[in-house]
């Protein structure tokens, strides 16, 4: 290749461990799958360790040599082969996924059992998904190749659908349903643009498209195209009417690994695509529609997840206003004078977001189903009392919700206070007003839970069943994760622009 | 007009209708029929860029043509799932549509 990247032309060593994090948690799903019933937990159990091991020493490797980590499949280069790419961003999402299942799968322990008192189907599936979605995600943050990436994101919406209807009642069949079409016409919408920048610049490779694409009506209907079907799976305003029943009629486990890993993926995607795919095309429009529609997320959502009467529901409408926020960088961080703009502000501010968010919203749905484990409903007018029955759990909940709102300290109080920073120095103050209404707003569904779990029941509180206290302790230790987001120093987020200058370099060549 | 253009025509006016019939049905099986039109469309478009984009004397690039199979698989396999789903619909409920009503 005479591509005169400052990319390693070829695999790097310790490239061979990115196909390791992919392929550990779908040998993990098949064997799952193929010895069946008690295993699937097992399984899991041994994959999880596994699988953050080799999360960390990716990252201490990117780390180390301050340099992106590639490996080519088959050891064929692109155009014609497929390469593996791990840069401080994926490290850091692939880190956080690694915790957060391995999180998830602790507390799914006791309501995915292996032996279950009778034959049940929904551990073998859970604990196999569990593992699928993994893989899938691990394939979606190291992907270099466009259509290798569709490829992952469909085994993602696959594994994350029948998640939905674990339970099989009919209304979450109908929500997995209305998941299943909205996320079919997301791929189909993002294989189009991807055969039309094939046909156009004959590579889909990352790094070789970004030095072909220029600003041309062929590369905008792709980008256009591509980045409307991973909003309608990333679930921003106006495409975000499948997210609430779909996330709130999952299991608690599942609706936490939903919520706080699936929908980042196509999140992650639009970020490869506008900083990395089309570095040198200067947009300021479009950036500012993306940064409308999560401006209109974060409002909408956060006033309908007021007016929810179930706490699950409450919960899955402010997922929708989180991902608001994500998309508030475009607008912030994509500034095409200086053509550096991965260093800016708003870009570490919504990762801290993206990452704090993932441990957050997944420490309140697993709160809110020991919540409804244990009072038998998730009515919110009726959560008197359960903050003297489950205090830690409840203590949790208010942990994750600290993150939501953006008080200090907390990862979301530093993800916000950046994106507002960046919003008052880029001179765009309007976005933080958002940030700031979406915060108060956050704070007033956080405190009408809080307030009714805190407040005294007229009658005594009779619980269902009792909550181990164990399970409780999974909860707090992944909200403790949110809030000690915040006290992490920000020098190592130097980690997640490691394999950036490069680009920049190149995309002012 | 080029067989290349037309084929490409073609690929957009079934991309259309399926666009239109998956957003305005509101029935769950015709709107999994419509994604598979969309799917048609974008395949034949695969196939359009693997005809343009030959050269060296081939009659085709085959690199899109490795991938429609590919892509294939995956709307095959989209399609199933939704239809199970459907029908797993059907069988609690006895509807077929998807009401927002919740």
């Amino acid at each position: 290749m005479n591509n005169p990247a400052p990319m390693p032309d070829a695999a790097t060593p310790g490239g061979f461990l990115l196909v390791l994090a992919i392929i550990l948690p779908v040998i993990g799903a098949l064997l799952a799958l193929a010895l069946r019933g008690p295993y699937a937990e097992r399984i899991a159990l041994v994959v999880m360790p596994a699988g953050i091991a080799v999360a960390v020493i990716i990252t201490g490797e990117v780390w180390r040599t301050r340099t992106v980590l590639q490996y080519f499949v088959g050891g064929w280069a692109p155009p014609l082969g497929i390469a593996f790419r791990a840069d401080g961003l994926s490290v850091v999402m692939m880190l956080t996924s690694a915790l957060l299942i391995s999180g998830i799968g602790l507390f799914a322990r006791a309501q995915f059992p292996s032996f279950p008192r009778r034959e049940a189907r929904a551990p073998l599936v859970f604990w196999t998904l569990l593992l699928a979605i993994w893989g899938a995600l691990n394939a979606v943050f190291i992907g270099g190749d466009l259509f290798n990436l569709y490829v992952a994101l469909e085994l993602l919406t696959f594994a994350a659908v029948p998640l939905v209807s674990l339970d099989g009642r009919p209304e979450t069949i109908a929500a997995a349903l209305r998941y299943l079409l909205f996320a079919l016409l997301g791929s189909i919408l993002y294989l189009l643009g991807a055969v039309l920048l094939y046909g156009a610049y004959g590579t889909l490779d990352i790094i070789m498209l970004s030095g072909r694409i220029r600003a041309e009506p062929v590369a905008w209907a792709a980008i256009s195209l591509m980045t409307a079907g991973l909003l309608a799976k990333a679930a921003l305003y106006p495409f975000h009417l499948w997210l609430p029943p779909a996330h709130a009629g999952a299991p608690a486990p599942a609706s936490a690994i939903l919520s706080g890993l699936v929908v980042k993926a196509p999140f992650f995607l639009v970020v490869r695509l506008w900083f990395d795919v089309m570095p040198r095309m200067p947009e300021r429009a479009a950036a500012q529609v993306l940064g409308i529609l999560g401006a209109a997320a974060i409002i909408l959502g956060s006033v309908v997840a007021l007016r929810q009467a179930r706490l699950k529901l409450l919960i899955a409408y402010s997922t929708v206003a989180q991902i608001g926020y994500l998309f508030l960088i475009f607008p912030l961080a994509i500034r095409p004078e200086t053509g550096h703009p991965w260093s800016t502000t708003a870009w570490t501010g919504g990762m801290l977001q993206a990452i704090s968010h993932a441990f957050a919203k997944a420490a309140m749905f697993m709160a809110a189903g020991l919540i409804a484990e244990a009072l038998g409903h998730d009515r919110v007018v009726r959560l008197a009392g359960v903050g003297r029955a489950l205090p830690i759990t409840v203590f949790a909940f208010g942990l994750g919700g600290l993150s939501l709102i953006g008080l200090p300290p907390s990862g979301g109080f530093i993800a916000k206070a950046m994106l507002l920073t960046a919003a008052v120095s880029e001179g765009q103050w309007w976005w933080a007003v958002v940030v700031l209404a979406g915060g108060l707003l956050a704070g007033g569904y956080v405190f009408v839970v809080l307030a009714r779990a805190l407040a005294d029941p007229i009658e005594p509180l009779r619980l269902a069943t009792t909550v181990s206290v164990s399970r409780q302790a999974v909860v707090l230790t992944v909200a403790l994760c949110a809030v000690l987001l915040g006290f992490v120093p920000l020098r190592p987020w130097e980690l997640v622009e490691i394999g950036r200058p490069g680009l920049a370099i190149m995309g002012l060549r | 007009m080029s067989a290349a253009t037309l084929y490409g025509l073609c690929s957009a006016a079934l991309i259309g209708l399926g666009l239109f019939g998956l957003i305005t049905h509101p029935q769950a099986l015709r709107k999994i029929l419509a994604f598979n039109l969309i799917g048609s469309g974008v395949f034949l478009l695969f196939g359009v860029a693997a005809r343009r984009g030959a050269a060296a004397g081939f009659g085709g690039d085959p690199v899109p043509q490795a991938l429609v199979i590919t892509g294939l698989v995956v709307a095959f396999v989209s399609t199933a799932v939704a239809v199970s789903l459907l029908l797993r619909l059907f069988q609690e409920t006895g509807r077929t549509t998807l009401s927002s009503d919740e």
